[in-house]
């Protein structure tokens, strides 16, 4: 029996509008009419939704060797400077900010010129294969046409300069992600019909601390080739090679899934969802993989790998256990793909997750989180803070699992906090990841500083 | 990261690289976290708003409360009159706010709605306020929209009465909350009466309790607020970003202003405390007295290492100015200085300062960047560089000691709870200054060059 939490509760003040994006989990409880999530933020919500360019950029920015200029006022290049945590092992271009800062006068006269001279200025300079023209909130209402002007300067300079439709009002963050995955697609289109190998690519991973190397390595020890990565660690060259690969792997569903879908239909790689945090969804993964490519020695080494891994990491997580069992987690994360992962893994711990949500989780991501979280489980879609303070302060997590906003607000109440998100201070996938994690939680929740916190 | 900065400086002039400012709305957001019960309200598209509460959450580590139209296809075909109106009636009904500032974004500029309409035309509940700013990202930056947040709230609430309240109206600046706890005490140590507007000590810089606070027990209040219209004198702290919102307060309510610099090392905070004096007519306190005999004294214990420095200083104009003032009393040499924002008085006023000291061949930049910087460090080094958090990238590439000072400080802590400003500010400007500086000859220095004792 599902209900919204408000008919249970009537004393929590909860927006009209948002009471379909919270449920209440009971025992035995089956999916009813749903949540309502995928859907723009209710004005004079302190929503912590971000944006159409703030989807796009994120999921396009690590792509090392691309210049990144984003078409518009000052703002958004300063937001989003250096600010995902991808790493390199090649180019670091894209960890420089450039902006063409429109001015009163271009938002009078246009800012087509300007974006053109900006473009030749690399151009001149650097001689660079590829640049993303991000065009934000204005840029189409004061009457830009940054697809031509992209268009005959990749021409003029013989360079791939890719717009990136992104104006903030133009939808939610998954909508940039998918325009994100279109600017994609579109560099790889010229490519599509390139001889297939066995190999695969890796969509849906931004190298965050270095993750996908981690992923990469796994890859190598169970002997299956990775063609390209989408985005973490990429560069021109190496993207152009994916169409080449016979099988796509996502691990940021939320971010990377239409692309998957695209490349499926357009060039033929079929494409299954992964997850690389915790043991089991790391284990069940590369079983998976070599399944996919129907690789019976991959198959072979990938459960001889995990076997072996697993065992490494019992007497570390029995002796982690003992301080963890029992303790209860919430968890507030982007995509409803990572809140999966990270139930499990708190399960895996003897703890108990009991608040869940996410910005932009899809039905189905729910329908699975439904079915895997415990009874009395807060469930709830695009959260805004004082929602999430009311479920803190009746749940009591002991940690919360969240993003840069989140942090404070965990901290004012008194509750221990991991970044899982852009800030993260070490990988948290894989194997590694998961002795990160544990650690992490650990360290959190029994770290001494909460005794002098006055309840 | 930094690998493609040339040395050759081009003249660019469509692209801006690794910028030292940000967009107005930032700083109209940080304006309004200082009054009193007030949610913030973005009006434009979602992202702006979640942009600019988590950059406030970086350099505060507090939470930054703020709401947003939520603008659609629809709001920017149409307006955004009708999400404004729905925005303010959902806000009072679900955080109750005391006040809602509201302020534009580039896309409700663009789109041309007129706020003032929308808001005279709005039911808002009794005892309820809602005031607005307009802030268009692509003029200006963060520090004019915390000069616009400011003047905002004058022009809706400040009232003349029959009478003067006998106190001063003090508009603080761009500054931490640290700074306005500064400003405090000395203001209370002078015995001047005053409302500092807007105040955001006790609101982004709140005690632990563990409970969260939607509206924190700091602020300006409104009513005081309303109250700036009887002040008998308005001190604005910061000439770029305090003076025009006093001039608003003049104009309005006929209150005479003082705009002085930020008082950001010794002489400026003499300034300051000598037009306390002429509001007081009493003594300086002893308690100042000793604190600015303190800070000359460090001054002469560090003088040995300060002096001749080269020192590069980035970031918001006031700000820059008021370090580069201390740095040459320290008797460095304020090699560049360069702020985002733009306005051609920041390149005056630094060259007034050059000239006072009689320093040759140190460069200012209003609306510079921080490859600009890059590229003129390449030609000539410096000793130190003082700024925000985007510089240490600079600092690693050439192997430069680091000072972080202004806005936004996103990779370290407790610097928002310090204060800059006053006898006390300067002290401990002084100490990051001269530990960055010794440290780093600890840290590079020849063998047989390394001291015990310095």
């Amino acid at each position: 029996m599902m209900n919204t939490a408000t008919d249970k509760k009537e004393e929590f003040s909860v927006l009209e509008e948002r009471k379909d994006s919270i449920l209440y989990k009971y025992e035995g409880g089956c999916s009813g009419t749903g949540i309502r999530c995928d859907s723009d933020s209710v004005s004079g919500a302190v929503s912590q939704r971000a944006c159409v360019y703030c989807g796009a950029r994120v999921v396009l920015n690590p792509i090392t060797d691309a210049f990144h200029i984003v078409h518009g006022p000052i703002g958004c290049a300063s937001y989003t400077w250096d600010i995902r945590g991808s790493l390199s092992s090649g180019e670091e271009i894209y960890r420089n900010s450039f902006s063409t800062d429109l001015r009163e006068k271009d938002v009078i006269f246009g800012g087509e010129r300007k974006l053109e001279a900006g473009i030749e200025e690399i151009a001149l300079k650097y001689h660079p294969r590829l640049l993303f023209v991000y065009a934000t909130c204005i840029v189409g209402v004061i009457g830009d046409d940054v697809d031509a002007v992209c268009k005959s300067m990749s021409k003029k300079y013989d360079m791939q300069v890719i717009p990136v439709k992104s104006p903030g009002f133009s939808g939610n963050k998954a909508t940039g992600y998918k325009m994100a995955c279109n600017a994609i697609m579109q560099l790889l289109l010229p490519y599509k019909n390139r001889e297939k190998r066995n190999g695969i690519n890796i969509l849906g991973d931004f190298n965050l601390a270095g993750e996908m190397w981690i992923i990469k390595n796994y890859m190598k020890e169970i002997g299956i080739d990775v063609v390209a990565t989408f985005t973490g660690d990429s560069s021109y060259e190496n993207m152009i090679k994916a169409p080449a690969a016979r099988l796509n792997i996502v691990q940021c569903a939320g971010s990377s899934t239409y692309l998957a879908n695209r490349m499926q239909e357009e060039m033929d790689i079929p494409y299954i969802k992964v997850s690389f945090f915790g043991i089991e969804d790391t284990t069940n993964s590369l079983l998976r993989i070599a399944g996919a490519m129907k690789d019976e020695k991959a198959l072979q080494k990938a459960e001889e790998f995990c076997n072996r891994k697993a065992r490494e990491l019992e007497g570390f997580l029995e002796t982690y256990k003992k301080g963890l069992e029992g303790k209860r987690a919430a968890v507030y994360v982007g995509g409803g793909f990572k809140a999966i992962s990270l139930i499990r893994q708190f399960k895996s711990l003897g703890m108990k997750t009991v608040l869940v949500g996410t910005q932009t989780g899809k039905p189905e991501d729910y329908e699975v989180i439904e079915s895997i979280a415990e009874k009395d489980t807060v469930i709830l879609d695009d959260a805004n803070p004082a929602e999430l303070e009311k479920f803190m302060i009746e749940k009591k997590p002991d940690i919360l699992v969240g993003g840069v906003k989140e942090r404070p607000l965990a901290y004012k109440l008194g509750i221990a906090f991991c970044d899982h998100n852009h800030e993260r201070k070490h990988p948290l996938a894989g194997f590694e990841g998961v002795i990160n994690f544990t650690k992490e939680i650990s360290d959190g929740i029994l770290n001494p500083v909460w005794k002098y916190v006055r309840q | 990261m930094l690998n493609y900065t040339e040395k050759e400086v081009a003249n660019r002039k469509a692209l801006v690289i690794n910028p030292a400012k940000t967009c107005q709305p930032v700083g109209a957001m940080y304006a309004a976290l200082g009054v009193h019960g007030c949610l913030p309200h973005s009006h434009g598209s979602q992202g702006c708003c979640a942009f600019h509460r988590m950059f406030l959450t970086r350099h505060f580590k507090d939470p930054a409360m703020a709401a947003s139209s939520s603008f659609t296809e629809g709001a920017s075909v149409f307006g955004g009159g009708s999400n404004l109106k729905t925005a303010v009636k959902n806000i009072f009904d679900l955080y109750d706010p005391e006040i809602i500032a509201v302020h534009t974004t580039c896309l409700s500029e663009t789109i041309g709605d007129d706020l003032n309409a929308l808001i005279t035309d709005m039911t808002i509940p009794e005892g309820k306020y809602v005031v607005h700013c307009n802030t268009p990202s692509y003029k200006g930056s963060h520090v004019d929209g915390f000069t616009n947040m400011v003047s905002g709230f004058i022009r809706y609430l400040a009232k003349k009465g029959p009478e003067t309240n006998e106190k001063v109206c003090l508009l603080p600046g761009f500054v931490n909350p640290g700074d306005m706890r500064e400003y405090r005490r000395i203001m209370n140590l002078m015995k001047v009466p005053f409302i500092m507007l807007p105040d955001t000590s006790g609101v982004m810089d709140t005690p632990m309790t563990g409970k969260f606070e939607m509206y924190p027990k700091g602020g300006t209040l409104i009513n005081d607020i309303k109250d700036v219209g009887n002040c008998m004198a308005t001190i604005a702290l910061g000439l770029k970003v305090s003076e025009p919102s006093a001039a608003v307060l003049e104009k309005q309510c006929d209150i005479p202003y003082q705009a002085l610099p930020l008082p950001i090392g010794i002489e400026a905070t003499d300034k300051f405390v000598m037009a306390l004096q002429d509001i007081s007519k009493d003594e300086v306190p002893y308690a100042l007295e000793e604190e600015r005999g303190q800070l000359v004294d460090i001054m002469v214990d560090i003088h040995p290492y300060t002096f001749g420095k080269k020192v590069a200083i980035y970031g918001d104009p006031d700000t820059v100015l008021g370090i580069a003032s201390f740095a040459l009393e320290l008797g460095m040499i304020p090699k560049y200085v360069l702020t985002g924002t733009p306005g051609a008085a920041f390149e005056e006023r630094a060259r007034e300062l050059f000239e006072k000291f009689g320093m040759e061949g140190c460069m200012a930049k209003e609306a510079g960047d921080l490859y600009l910087l890059h590229q003129w460090i390449k030609n000539e080094k410096v000793d130190l560089l003082i700024g925000g958090t985007h510089g240490k990238f600079i600092a690693r590439a050439e192997d430069i000691p680091f000072v972080r000072m202004g806005f936004p400080i996103i990779d370290r802590y407790v610097h928002s709870y310090m204060p800059l400003v006053g006898y006390k500010g300067a002290m401990r400007m002084a100490e990051l200054v001269s530990n960055a500086l010794l440290d780093y000859r600890d840290r590079t220095c020849e063998e047989k060059d390394m001291e015990m004792v310095l």
